[in-house]
């Protein structure tokens, strides 16, 4: 018998009952819950007179609509506040912890997560919310669902699934320098495409996902639902272990060794099979860049705009004129020569200590071009703030003329009241760059956090190693 | 509380796109809501206005975008949507169905759906129907060429038939069709598995109890 990759591992520990047509139902080891996709969930239970399975496995907090500037003032739209108030009332009636707008704990939900230790290799984590493929990072089974589903979550602490099938993806080698995570999982979207991963679970492995901090693996991780693929994962290592060690919601003392032993076992099998395998050499990789309307419309900082004219499939061909119209790009256009409006760092994709310590090491001693009308840093949680002021860097942020902001989700989906204006074009180290979604009539490229930096220094896309 | 999926006659609507994305299906700014209900007449809002839109706003004064499909008298009423490849991708946002099922759409047909949108309409009452390529090519084609086009779709059988007899075969996983063919309460058939539940976190705090 062949051997169990990761997620076969992750899946198996996981299943509480399997009907004949290969339909599970599976235990969920931690449920986290933000303020859009929860009220509705929570009114279900309340109609129907459930109450919550397992409160001890939620963890709640509000980060899509906070604001990130004034937050002592409140919460400015009342339709905004009144999902904020509904969550904190709908935690206080059924004792579900929150952190709220104003403890330092909080900030988006996929980074306080691993920043708490509530995120723990071996775990089953959901979440109303796609990106919830960032916790795969410590070797999790984490996934996102709809409001339904979280209604579900609550009331019986499992979800019905369906396995997935498993696909691994190799980035062999060393990374250059100047390239990321952020860009190495652009690469690959832009190779397999937004459906790619359609069915699939993703492992990421290889030297150069090894070589990848744990905050590295999260952004790569997290853009797995951008290829289509529910979950993505990597395996449990030393890294992972150090990382979490000493953690608030961590285990301790006698506990913690035993689950460090156990989470050694949280690795594919030398002889798993897969149903799908992916080679991708990382010598040959870029710092990348879309120019499109979708994830998988990328190209490498040396590159131009594509040719519609040169794409046969005719679907595809028609995405990239909409795309082009969107965007006000003509094909051929070379990267480095498109032109900024605004900057963003943030987004649960790009907002750790790690991501604030790589533009800081751009910005340090530079000026954001004067073309420019904002550049902003949205740190992902309060903590993530406090360790980059207890290290200087907001004092680089400012000088260099960036806004230093409170956290959460801001300028990647503009919930809040941080938006483009229609035309706009932004460098953004979020994870979309749909028509709209920083705003309507928004134009997104999506970068790594050095990208964006050396972009603001520019007032164009640029290659960092320029810089440097 | 879902209704029992039946079959129907409905008319069709063709989106001619592939990747759709739910930001598209309804934007951010309706996701504010705290309820369930009255996200139609938002659906496809940045396609189908061409103001700007924000909650709370007075949607019928609204100037309409004469061009897109949902606004052209010929498909007024449609109750099924035939979309392009990698329906639904994008954010797992459940307001996506919600507003398809509160416009009046009942059955998406698509060459492929994105996999929690696909999910997500199964808990909705909202029937999501894989056709292969070709198939889904030719309805686009009949339903562009013919005003009042319409299908009849048999959830029980698993079956697209034109209007003219030609009948596409679809599947779909047994469970999942019984559910909307029942209208059941997902959680209350989990909740009868209490005991399972239960069995299982009992062995799973003794393997396991830094989870518990």
């Amino acid at each position: 018998m062949a051997g169990k990759t990761l997620y076969d591992k992750l899946w198996d520990a996981h299943v509480v009952y399997e009907d004949n047509d290969g339909n599970c139902l599976i235990y969920i080891d931690r449920h986290l819950v933000h303020e859009v996709t929860s009220p509705q969930a929570f009114e279900g239970l309340r109609l129907a007179e459930r109450t919550p399975w397992r409160l001890d496995a939620n963890i709640a907090v509000a980060d899509h609509n906070v604001p990130t500037t004034d937050r002592d003032r409140g919460i400015a739209d009342p339709v905004s506040r009144l999902q904020v108030e509904t969550l904190d009332e709908n935690c206080a009636y059924y004792g579900i912890t929150e952190f709220n707008m104003n403890d330092v704990r909080q900030g988006i939900v996929h980074v306080i997560g691993p920043e708490q230790g509530l995120t723990l290799p071996g775990m089953t984590i959901v979440c109303g919310d796609s990106h919830t493929s960032t916790h795969g990072a410590l070797a999790t089974l984490a996934f996102g669902i709809g409001t339904s589903e979280v209604e579900h979550a609550l009331a019986t602490q499992c979800l019905w699934q369906k396995k997935s099938r498993n696909m691994r993806i190799n980035i062999n080698g060393d990374l250059p320098p100047g390239v990321t995570a952020k860009d190495v999982v652009l690469a690959i979207i832009g190779r397999i495409g937004t459906a790619g991963g359609t069915g699939h679970a993703i492992e990421y492995a290889g030297r150069a996902i090894s070589d990848l901090s744990i905050e590295g693996r999260m952004s790569l991780c997290n853009m797995t639902i951008e290829a289509g693929a529910r979950a993505g994962m990597v395996a449990c290592d030393d890294k992972t272990v150090d990382y979490l060690k000493g953690r608030p919601f961590a285990p301790r003392g006698e506990m913690w060794d035993r689950a460090v032993e156990a989470w050694s076992d949280l690795v594919s099998d030398p002889d798993a099979r897969f149903d799908r395998e992916i080679d991708i050499d990382a010598a040959a990789l870029e710092p990348h860049v879309t120019w499109g309307t979708s994830p998988e419309m990328t190209a490498p900082i040396s590159g131009s705009v594509p040719d519609p004219d040169t794409v046969d499939d005719p679907a595809r061909r028609e995405g990239y004129q909409r795309a082009l119209a969107y965007m006000d790009l003509k094909p051929g256009t070379r990267i480095s020569d498109i032109r900024l409006n605004k900057i963003f760092i943030g987004s649960c994709t790009n907002s750790r200590i790690e991501d604030l310590r790589a533009a800081a090491a751009v910005l340090k001693g530079r000026k954001i071009s004067g073309d420019l009308t904002l550049a902003m840093i949205v740190p992902g949680s309060g903590l993530v703030k406090k360790q980059a002021e207890d290290e200087g860097l907001h004092e680089v942020f400012l000088s260099a003329g960036f806004e230093w902001r409170e956290p959460g989700c801001s300028m990647c989906l503009a919930m809040n009241a941080d938006r483009l204006e229609p035309g706009e074009r932004c460098a953004a180290t979020s994870n979309r760059n749909f028509e709209g979604r920083q705003g309507r009539g928004g134009r997104t490229h999506l970068v790594s956090p050095e990208t964006a930096a050396a972009s603001a220094v520019a007032g164009r896309l640029v290659d960092v190693r320029s810089l440097q | 509380m879902i209704k029992p999926f039946e079959t129907f006659t409905g008319l069709v609507v063709p989106l001619d796109r592939a990747n759709v994305d739910t930001d598209q299906i309804i934007p951010k700014q309706y996701l504010k809501s705290i309820k369930r209900t009255g996200f139609g007449v938002n659906l496809f809002d940045d396609l189908r206005y061409l103001d700007p839109g924000e909650p709370g706003q007075d949607h019928s004064q609204r100037r309409l975008n004469p061009d897109f499909v949902l606004n052209q008298p010929r498909y007024q009423g449609a109750e099924i949507l035939l979309a392009g490849e990698n329906f639904g991708c994008g954010s797992s946002r459940e307001h996506a169905p919600w507003a398809l099922g509160d416009y009046g759409i009942r059955v998406v047909i698509a060459p492929s759906f994105a996999d929690i949108f696909y999910s997500n309409c199964l808990k909705n009452g909202l029937l999501p129907v894989v056709l292969d390529k070709d198939a889904v090519t030719g309805l686009f084609r009949d339903c562009e060429a013919r005003t009042g086009y319409r299908l009849t779709v048999n959830l029980g059988q698993q079956t697209v038939a034109t209007d003219d007899g030609r009948t596409h075969r679809f599947e779909i996983d047994p469970e999942s069709k019984h559910r909307l063919l029942e209208g059941l309460d997902d959680i209350g058939l989990t909740l009868a598995m209490a005991d399972r539940i239960r069995d299982y976190e009992k062995s799973a705090r003794q393997r396991a109890p830094w989870l518990f």
